[in-house]
């Protein structure tokens, strides 16, 4: 049987405290007819607006959404968890939303989204666990592995807080293990993998 | 599909199908991700390996079965979740809603009662509290007594403060309850003009006839179909020119729905039937 790798169709993103400055590295590297989904959560304040998409659209290519309910899930399209809601991927390729409960103190929960992500969509997903202060993003990493799914960390030497990376590298297999300016390249080559069996 | 992923499928159709037929409550077409989430942590609390084990206890023991509704239905909310929905209530949808003789409202999943609250101290606020009547329904009973009671840990009020203001109040939102030292019980004229009862937006049909429904976070939990159903309940039981409030995520961009109404503050989700 041919081992060419199966492609990554969702590239799933969660960080905290300094990710959205390693964002501003990995999502200039990204090209405009990226064949992947890019879903991020990143922790934020629950009660203030987020500014995350306006931030993040004047470094990227492509568009940026905080995606309503039931969205469906595009290639080559950005979206970002709005503060107070957790997000998470449904088998159909829709997003969805969720209000309940803080996971690890947070609403999003990195956890919610990489699980759901793995459960629903496999070895297509990687999963990229950036700098944080918490360990947020470890299990979901480790689910996503199980499921046959890349995971990818943020070096810790290069994070501004390492205990979410670290705790990442504890928790499960990782793949990639890269400073910020080599995530973009990699998860271009991630998605543009040809199709096959694994 | 796997054969693990197989097994999950079908464990999760028949504990669900199982929990219609015995309880008559329905989750058969609740949003899968979320629904798996709350299982799971159903699971560890009810001390359950698997979904089949679960579906055992709950046929057999109808106390692990309320438990497990609870997993599966409570939200906490707060007062004056999203303030800038309540701001547009207040300052866009009452100035039509004080043209009637009788204001009737429909908090539908109303869980434990923040919402209807915040819905009847802007009323009264407004002046509008003695013609108004609000139903707010759920599907859990125990959420509803609580609902009912209306009495909330003093912790949460900082918050629920904050919110109130930013929502436009026009005073001090102390007025409103009674603090106890842990908790605080809302004021027995906001009680009186709410009418709690039980409804499922799954299985039952519409009830009355009301001006404004307000249905937040609750359709993000249920399939794209049962969404059909549930918008097709509200807004048949909405009047003409009536108003329809969702959460800030929620949308009918994608419902078949959406020609009966149109966008009245799109900003936040607030629509008037046509």
């Amino acid at each position: 049987m041919v081992t060419t790798p199966r492609p990554i169709d969702a590239l799933v993103i969660g960080g905290s405290a300094g990710a959205l400055e390693v964002l501003m590295t990995v999502l200039p590297a990204l090209p405009r007819d990226l064949s992947a989904a890019v879903v991020i959560v990143l922790h934020l304040a629950p009660h203030k607006p987020s500014y995350l998409r306006d931030v993040l659209s004047q470094r990227t290519a492509l568009a940026v959404r905080e995606p309503d309910d039931k969205e469906p899930m595009l290639p080559g399209t950005v979206y970002v968890g709005p503060p107070n809601y957790h997000l998470l991927i449904e088998r159909n390729r829709t997003l969805a939303l969720s209000v309940d409960d803080a996971v690890n103190f947070s609403r999003p929960s990195i956890d919610v989204l990489f699980e759901s992500a793995a459960e629903a969509l496999g070895p297509s997903v990687a999963g990229v666990l950036l700098t944080g202060a918490n360990d947020d993003g470890a299990r979901g990493l480790a689910r996503i592995r199980a499921s046959g799914g890349i995971t990818v960390v943020q070096s810790p030497e290069t994070a501004s807080a390492s205990a979410m990376p670290e705790a990442g590298i504890r928790a499960a297999a990782i793949d990639h293990v890269l400073p910020p300016e080599r995530i973009g390249p990699l998860l271009v080559e991630l998605a543009k993998r040809s199709g096959g069996s694994r | 599909m796997s054969a693990e992923e197989e097994h999950s499928a079908l464990e999760l159709g028949l504990l669900l199908e199982a929990i219609y037929q015995k309880y008559h409550y329905d989750f058969r077409q609740y949003a899968e991700a979320s629904l798996r989430r709350r299982l799971s942590a159903a699971l560890v609390q009810l001390r359950c390996a698997t979904l089949s084990d679960l579906q055992r206890r709950v046929l057999h023991e109808p106390k692990a079965f309320s438990e497990l509704l609870r997993f599966l239905t409570v939200q906490v909310s707060e007062l004056f979740r999203d303030p800038p929905y309540y701001r547009a209530i207040r300052e866009r949808v009452l100035p039509y809603l004080r043209t009637y003789p009788s204001i009737k409202i429909w908090v539908a999943g109303c869980s434990t009662g923040e919402e209807a609250y915040s819905l009847a101290i802007i009323l009264q606020e407004e002046g509008l509290l003695d013609r108004a009547m609000i139903y707010a329904t759920d599907i859990n009973g125990e959420s509803l007594r609580a609902a009912e009671a209306g009495v909330y840990q003093s912790d949460r009020f900082a918050r629920f403060s904050e919110n109130y203001l930013a929502a436009g109040g026009r005073g001090s939102l102390s007025e409103f309850y009674t603090a106890n030292y842990a908790s605080a019980v809302m004021d027995r004229s906001l009680r009186k003009a709410i009418l709690f009862s039980d409804h499922s937006l799954a299985t039952d049909s519409t009830f009355a006839e009301v001006e404004l429904v307000s249905c937040r976070n609750v359709l993000i939990y249920f399939e794209r179909e049962l969404q059909e159903r549930a918008i097709g309940v509200l807004r048949d039981s909405l009047c003409r020119k009536g108003f329809l409030g969702l959460g800030s995520k929620e949308t009918l961009r994608f419902s078949a729905h959406a020609p009966a109404f149109t966008e009245f503050a799109s900003d936040e989700r607030i629509y008037q039937r046509i």
